[in-house]
């Protein structure tokens, strides 16, 4: 069963190592719109720094929108997909591979390179413990759930956009919780709170989305 | 009392939209058989291979595996079989034997045998997207002769192969069934296989109307 | 469903409640008596609630948008629930009427929830002295109305209609379990950003007179709601079925009439 897990874990990095150009691109989406930020609203540190958390989290969030759909897309074009359903183990484990695999593509670089970010948006010194630790937890639900929309938008051709409809209200208690560790640690208040609720969904998540995702890729991915 | 087929397919039925692909189909296969599935564009072929994957799920009737419907034997049926669709789920990014290391299970060993019967021998480093497509396909066929599977469903295995590629694969499935496995195949081709039977799938009659 | 009938009797009026057909006869035999019903308990409801019951004290005439903000609002997340069951009952026993009513269901609470909105944001002029505040409840049925919209979108995207059932079931069900989540999430957000604003004077502070009004009309929204999903689900069952023998009788019964 856990077989399943680690062999596609193994076999979509493997992929993402082979085609490095495009699993950096949403780690540079996420680094370049940031820079936007700056120039739309004011380079002034202390309006930056009020703001920093959310900004940070929000791209984090539109990064991963940005590369979820192809979590399943490519398997399902090249006919990879047709074999994994038919395969004797539980489905659930590979689609729970193969998110862990996306969000350690995806997740994790970003989760790594958001102090970067929190020195560009001036985030006060207090914030990047809380803000790797919220990111590096809630970055896995957002791949956790954007897998489900993933799997039932994987047959449309215009999938991408509509994946991001769906999954993106299921988000906001990620993001609510998120940016709220981050806020309360800057503000002096104790974070572990919200940080521990971000582990909660977390945990859930990893519980039920897969077999969601898997019941979902079952429905939409023959027709 | 008839002999225990090793695959029954009884009265199958496939609804899409309260739209019947196929008249209910009937057929057996038993050990040693290569069973050809025909019909013109359209009439379910691809449909009907897919439901013996259990990847669609039939609207009525019932495929039943040593005696068992599949519903109640899924681990073993599943265990048993091999299916080669349209798509041949080969990874452009990942070399002739990653692919194959991927898709079947079989050490370095194997995977070069089964890469030299395709013959592709000397490919097996080569990613596959500087494959031609008949390559590509014969990467996929190379599946078949690392495989322990008894039941091999076939989907138009013969696209974009060359004559000698007819020939080799023709060889492979006799091969197959002279070892007690059995085909099932979809294909347009007139084979030369001894003891090939046929079997057809017909659109329905009135496409549309339960 | 073959094994269904062949269960035991007490089987039967599931197997039947399956069948469009009688869904149709049935609800068509319905369908006078509850819309009466449903504008007798609006009209009263708005006649007493809008002329009779006391102004309020702090608000005015401007609270009595309540009469049509607070039954609005109530549906559009029964509604979502009643969309997720009847999505959960197609996927498990396979109903077809079952993804009927999902799909009836969708574009009724995706309106009312935006009617929620709207009166929202009328009441709000008066109270805040804005259009639109990011208030809890606000903010929760404006992502309820996005979950909607996802539902709908996904419905449709599908060029076969089977796929577009089970996958918009689905969804609705995922949603289902995350109402409760999302619904916390923002109430804690809200805390935690506007610890002082003025909040609704919540229904069960109310005064009677003006409570029980509130009541005859959120009884009248859940009649209107019946009739609504009745109708659209009808419309679903004669365009689905729009081959089969009863359809075709009926509607050359309605053309010599």
């Amino acid at each position: 069963m856990a077989s399943g897990f680690s062999a596609y874990l193994r076999r979509d990095l493997l992929l993402a190592y082979r085609r490095r150009g495009d699993a950096a691109s949403p780690l540079i989406f996420f680094i370049m719109v940031s820079t936007l930020i700056p120039l739309g609203i004011t380079p002034e540190s202390a309006r930056l720094a009020e703001i920093a958390p959310g900004i940070i989290w929000v791209m984090a969030l539109l990064a991963t929108l940005l590369s979820i759909d192809a979590i399943f897309a490519n398997d399902y074009q090249d006919g990879s997909l047709e074999q994994l359903l038919i395969s004797p183990h539980l489905l659930a484990m590979p689609v729970l591979g193969k998110t862990a695999a996306h969000w350690m593509v995806t997740g994790l670089p970003l989760t790594l390179a958001s102090p970067l970010l929190g020195v560009m948006l001036s985030l006060p010194a207090q914030g990047y413990v809380p803000m790797v630790a919220s990111l590096a937890l809630g970055t896995g639900c957002l791949s956790l759930i954007g897998s489900v929309g993933a799997a039932l938008t994987v047959s449309l051709r215009k999938g991408g956009l509509l994946l991001s409809l769906l999954v993106m209200p299921l988000y906001m208690p990620v993001i609510i919780f998120g940016s709220a560790t981050v806020q309360s640690a800057i503000d002096g208040f104790a974070w572990s709170g919200p940080l521990a609720i971000l582990g909660a969904m977390l945990a859930a998540s990893i519980a039920l989305c897969p077999l969601a995702a898997a019941g979902a890729l079952r429905i939409t991915s023959v027709n | 009392m008839p002999k225990l087929s090793l695959l029954t397919v009884e009265q199958l039925c496939f609804e899409r939209d309260d739209r019947h692909t196929f008249e209910p189909i009937d057929f057996a296969v038993d050990r040693g058989e290569i069973m050809q599935v025909e019909g013109p564009n359209g009439s379910g072929k691809t449909t009907l291979l897919r439901l013996l994957t259990t990847a669609l799920q039939p609207s009525s009737g019932a495929i039943i595996y040593a005696g068992q419907p599949i519903t109640l034997c899924r681990y073993e049926y599943l265990s048993d079989i091999l299916y080669l669709g349209h798509q041949s789920a080969v990874k452009m990014n990942l070399t002739a034997a990653e692919n194959l290391r991927w898709m079947a299970t079989g050490g370095i060993d194997s995977t070069r045998d089964a890469l030299s019967a395709v013959q592709l021998s000397g490919y097996d480093d080569v990613p596959c997207y500087n494959l031609s497509a008949g390559q590509q396909r014969r990467v996929a066929l190379a599946r078949l002769f690392m495989t322990n599977a008894k039941l091999w469903f076939l989907d138009e295995p013969f696209t974009a192969i060359d004559k000698q590629g007819v020939s080799l694969l023709e060889n492979c499935l006799r091969e197959h069934v002279k070892r007690g496995g059995a085909v099932v195949l979809s294909t347009h081709q007139d084979l030369a296989i001894d003891g090939l039977r046929k079997t057809s799938c017909v659109p329905h009659a009135d496409q549309g109307a339960l | 469903m073959n094994w269904l009938s062949n269960l035991s009797p007490s089987w039967q009026w599931f197997h039947r409640l399956g069948s469009p057909r009688w869904f149709y006869q049935t609800t068509g035999r319905w369908l006078p008596w509850l819309s009466l019903l449903a504008f007798t308990l609006l009209s009263a409801g708005l006649v007493w609630g809008l002329a009779f019951a006391p102004q309020d004290a702090k608000q005015g005439n401007s609270f009595r948008i309540i009469y049509l903000h607070v039954p609005a609002s109530f549906l559009a997340l029964a509604g979502y629930y009643i969309m997720a069951i009847a999505g959960a009952v197609g996927l498990i026993w396979k109903m077809k009427l079952s993804y009927m009513l999902m799909k009836s269901a969708a574009p009724i609470g995706a309106a009312l929830t935006f009617l929620a909105l709207f009166t929202g944001a009328v009441w709000g002029k008066p109270t805040w002295g804005t259009y639109w505040v990011w208030d809890a409840r606000v903010t929760s049925m404006l992502i309820l109305l996005f979950l909607y919209l996802g539902v709908l979108a996904l419905q449709y995207a599908f060029h076969s209609n089977d796929a577009g059932n089970k996958a918009s079931a689905i969804l609705a069900l995922v949603g289902t379990v995350n109402i409760p989540i999302i619904y916390k999430s923002v109430d804690w957000w809200y805390t935690l950003h506007q610890p002082a604003t003025i909040k609704f004077t919540s229904a069960p502070s109310m005064h009677p007179d003006m409570f029980q009004p509130l009541l005859v009309m959120i009884l009248g929204f859940y009649c209107f709601y019946t009739v609504a999903l009745f109708l659209f689900t009808r419309a679903e069952i004669l365009c689905r079925e729009r081959k089969s023998v009863w359809v075709k009788e009926l509607a050359m019964a309605r053309e010599q009439s």
